[in-house]
This record gives structure tokens, C-alpha cells and sequence, in this order.
């Protein structure tokens, strides 16, 4: 569960990127947050990700108020969140299999663990031919898939994804989003930023939209 | 798939990795040399310490009784604790052990060239200057070699040494954990992207830290390796030369433990491990301190 207790945010610049947002998201649930460019989707992840303080408010995940954890402790947090980033974050001195082994690399895991589960992603995201080739060697729905199976092979509860799609093609940008809607399926709790109507209204999900910081909807009834 | 390791991390930067080594080496050497110079030297002072001794020469008109004579003398002093007179064929029979690989400086002296001398052993160091002054005195002496003389000379040295070495291996180790900061941090800047994506899949501060740290021990110890196989390799070359140097001087003592005898001459394996382990703590140390230093410096939250 994911919980924001009237979070309000401001930036040093005294930008208000949220004001008194609230909402719930059940384990489980496929959550789209959408509005316009500089609307706030992205700084609602970061919140949820320890990248950002509220400025007032609470924001938890479960029971932990996660604007209260110590410095230390961020890492556990993180562990237990799949971040797939627009910009793919993928490294590029290394390769495919390796991007995504960094996951269970740093949760300590033994080289046969990481080399099976590394595998079994790679046949989810469609890349197991291209185990060993490295980022530039692939295009940006690969990347994208790439960053998909990291933020998943580490077996996160909440897979956040800010704009997965926007720098893809239309064909690629479904297959995406089929591939996240996917991993719902398998009982992660997906919270999406997307601007992308027609996407948001074909999987007929829950949708949280955020106009200028302001939350204008939250419903269960597709946008 | 293999894991990123502090190896490959040195292989992506070869060039910085190489200049950080050989700083290491230089350092550790340099530290080596003063380390070996000031054990050499206080082993040397202690051996005359320990050999409180004052030689005295006769001209050939002073006679064995007489001789004995100034033996009983100094002995009714109490400040004596051991005598031994040295005849002219004693003297060359030494001579001769001294110098058994120069046969030309053999072939041109006898006995008879050599003066009777009078070893006397002081019981205490500080009565050398009063039986020095009874040798003095007395008649029929060529000369006295008073061994305070070559201590305090070789005090001097120790000190001398000791000081310089302080001095230059400070030098060498501030510049040493300077240059690792800033190669420690370079890599560090160069591995941004990679951290912060480390940072946001849920690495701890010390699974990021560690490489760097593992890389600073690295440098120090292929250093104090390098730097201590160099300086075994140049000791064993001049030893020949420092047998000729230490003429009839067998063996010098660092310090005993456990009945084991570090000995610097000849060189021993012993006085060699406890060299290596010296430079091995040295460069570890470095190492962490330094990657430490960068860490700390480069890698702010």
C-alpha cells in the first residue's frame, strides 16, 4: 500500500510542484498518474522513491512513513521499489545481462542465483538473444526493457515508472505497456506517470491526475 | 555474467592506475632505503656500544713486561673487565684473515711492520675517557683508537639519518595520499552515472564505498611489493660491498625475540620479512586512508 497524507511539496525556487495531495494505492493495483508536462507526476515518484522530502504531509508505504527514514535505511527502501526511468539509467560499460544482474549484485546474491533469475528476465522482457550485446548496441525499446527487467528481477513490491513510453515508438510503446501490464498481473502494484491518453484509457486502470501540483482526480472509472 | 570487480575498475582506467602505483613504489622504496640506513645504523652504533673498547699501540721499544705491567694496572682500577694483549705475529695472523682475498696487500707485510697492541674492555662506557688518559700517558704508546670517538660519530650519523628519513618519507607519503585522493577521486567522477544508478537500485553507502577502498589497499600493497622486491634485488648486488665496508665486523644484531636473532648483516631473510611487513602495513594504510579521504571528499550524498 501506498499512501500520500495531504504531501505538499515546494522547491527551493518556492515552485509548488504538489499541494495537499492525497491518495491510497492497494497492493496489487495499476495506478496511472497522469496530467500535463511540469504537472508534478514525476515528483510524486520521487517521493515515494526517497528522492525527495514533502514539504509537509506523510508519505508510507505500508506502515513506514517513508519522509522519516534515516539516511541508512533509503537502500532497504529502494530495495523493495523497481524504478523503470524515462531516460532508461541503463550503464553503458555494460551489458545487457549485466544491467539488470546489478539488482541482485548489490542484495549480495551467489553468481549461479543471479546468472538463473538474470535469465528467466531476460525471456520475460524478450532480450534472452541479446543477453551479452551492450546498450549501444541496441535500440531504446530494448533499453527500455532493459530497465524493466532491473527494476523487477529484485522482486519489488511496487514497480514505479515514469513515462516508460515517451521516448518510444507507438509499436514499441505497447509493447511496453504490455509488458508492465504483465507484471501486474504477477501481483506488483504499478504506479505509471504517463501523458499518453489513448494508452491510459485502453488498459482501463485506476487514474490519479495532477493539474499545476493540484490533484483534480482520482478515480477507478478510466480517465 | 560477471560481476564488476575493483580488477576490471583498474583496467577501464590503466593510465591512473599506473600512476598510482608507481607513486606507491617510490614512496615504499624510498621508505625502504631509510628504513634499511637507520636499522644498519643503530645496529652498527650498538655493536660498538656494546664493545666498550680501547685499543692502544706500542712502539717496538715497549716490552712484554711492561706491557703486562699496564695490564695489571688498569686491572687494580676495577674499571676494566677484560684485557688482551695482541702480539706482532698475532697481529699479523688478523691482518692476514682481514685481508685473505688481497694477495697483494699480503705479499707486502711482515710481523715486524705491525705494532704489539693492548685491547682493554671497559666495564662500563663511561670509563673509557679514564682508561683512555692512563694509555695516553703512559710511555712508549704510538696510539690509542679511543672508540667513543667512532660512537659518537656514528650518533651523529644515526641521528642524521633518522632525522632526513622523517623528513623525506613525511614528504613522499603526504604526496603519496595526495596523488591516490585525487586518482581515487578522478575514478569517481569518472564512475558517476554508475553510482548514482547503484544509488537508486538500492546500494548502501559501504557496497559503493568498497570498491574504492579495495582499490586504495590494492595500490598500497602492489607498492610496498614492488618497492620491497626492488630494494631486496639492490641489497644482495652491494652485498659484497658492504662486506668490504664492514671488515671484520661478522655480524650486526637489530634485536632478538623469542630467540630469534634479526640480524641486518648479512642480510637476513628475517630482517627482510620484518621490512616487507612494515611496508605492507605502510601501504595498506595509505591505501584505506587515502580511498578513505577521496570517499569521503567525492562521494557526498
Amino acid at each position: 500500500m501506498v499512501r500520500f497524507n495531504n504531501v505538499t511539496k515546494t522547491f527551493p525556487n518556492r515552485k509548488v510542484a504538489l499541494s495537499s495531495v492525497d491518495f491510497t494505492i492497494s497492493d496489487g493495483e495499476f495506478v496511472f498518474l497522469v496530467g500535463p508536462s511540469g504537472a508534478g507526476k514525476t515528483t510524486v515518484l520521487r517521493l515515494i522513491f526517497h528522492e525527495l522530502l514533502p514539504t509537509s504531509g506523510s508519505v508510507f508505504i505500508n506502515d513506514i512513513e517513508v519522509n522519516k527514514l534515516k539516511d541508512d535505511q533509503i537502500p532497504f527502501l529502494r530495495r523493495k521499489i523497481g524504478y523503470i526511468f524515462q531516460d532508461f539509467k541503463i550503464l553503458h560499460t555494460r551489458t545487457a545481462a549485466e544491467n539488470i544482474s546489478v539488482t541482485l549484485e548489490i542484495l549480495g546474491q551467489k553468481k549461479e542465483v543471479i546468472d538463473k533469475k538474470v535469465k528467466g528476465i531476460l525471456e520475460t522482457v524478450g532480450l534472452l538473444d541479446k543477453a551479452n550485446y551492450f546498450p549501444s548496441q541496441l535500440s531504446l525499446g530494448e533499453l527500455q526493457r532493459i530497465a524493466i527487467g532491473r527494476a523487477v528481477i529484485g522482486n519489488a513490491d511496487i514497480i514505479l515508472a515514469d513515462e516508460p513510453t515517451g521516448n518510444l515508438d507507438p509499436k514499441t510503446s505497447w509493447e511496453i505497456l504490455k509488458l508492465i501490464s504483465n507484471i501486474n498481473k504477477m501481483g506488483k502494484t504499478i504506479i505509471m506517470a504517463s501523458h499518453n491518453i489513448d494508452m491510459v484509457n485502453s488498459l482501463k486502470k485506476r487514474v490519479i491526475a495532477i493539474v499545476d501540483g493540484k490533484q483534480v482526480k482520482s478515480t477507478k472509472v478510466y480517465y | 555474467m560477471k560481476k564488476i570487480g575493483t580488477w576490471q575498475r583498474l583496467r577501464r582506467t590503466p593510465y591512473q592506475s599506473g600512476a598510482a602505483i608507481l607513486i606507491m613504489t617510490l614512496t615504499f622504496f624510498v621508505t625502504g632505503i631509510f628504513f634499511v640506513l637507520a636499522s644498519f645504523s643503530s645496529s652498527i652504533l650498538t655493536y660498538f656500544e656494546s664493545k666498550p673498547q680501547v685499543t692502544a699501540f706500542f712502539t717496538d721499544k715497549k716490552d712484554i713486561n711492561s706491557i703486562k705491567n699496564l695490564e695489571a694496572q688498569l686491572k687494580a682500577t676495577g674499571k676494566v673487565s677484560h684485557t688482551k694483549y695482541i702480539s706482532k705475529e698475532e697481529a699479523l695472523s688478523i691482518y692476514k684473515e682481514q685481508n685473505k682475498n688481497d694477495p697483494l696487500l699480503l705479499e707486502m707485510v711482515t710481523a715486524e711492520i705491525l705494532p704489539a697492541s693492548l685491547e682493554v674492555q671497559a666495564s662500563d662506557p663511561d670509563y673509557l675517557g679514564e682508561i683512555n688518559s692512563i694509555l695516553q700517558n703512559e710511555p712508549e704508546v704510538e696510539e690509542v683508537i679511543f672508540q667513543k670517538e667512532i660512537v659518537d660519530s656514528l650518533l651523529s650519523w644515526t641521528s642524521t639519518i633518522r632525522k632526513v628519513g622523517l623528513i623525506v618519507v613525511a614528504i613522499l607519503l603526504f604526496v603519496s595520499l595526495s596523488i591516490l585522493v585525487t586518482i581515487i577521486g578522478m575514478k569517481i567522477a569518472l564512475m558517476k552515472e554508475e553510482i548514482e544508478v547503484l544509488k537508486l537500485v538500492g546500494a548502501t553507502g559501504s557496497y559503493i564505498r568498497m570498491p574504492f577502498i579495495m582499490e586504495g589497499i590494492f595500490y598500497g600493497l602492489v607498492g610496498a611489493l614492488i618497492s620491497w622486491s626492488t630494494l631486496y634485488i639492490l641489497l644482495l648486488y652491494i652485498t659484497p660491498s658492504i662486506g668490504t665496508f664492514l671488515k671484520g665486523i661478522t655480524a650486526l644484531s637489530l634485536f632478538s625475540y623469542s630467540g630469534y636473532n634479526v640480524t641486518i648483516w648479512p642480510v637476513s631473510i628475517l630482517f627482510m620479512s620484518l621490512l616487507l611487513l612494515v611496508e605492507i602495513v605502510l601501504g595498506m594504510g595509505i591505501g584505506i586512508i587515502g580511498s578513505l579521504l577521496a570517499v569521503k571528499r567525492y562521494l557526498k550524498s
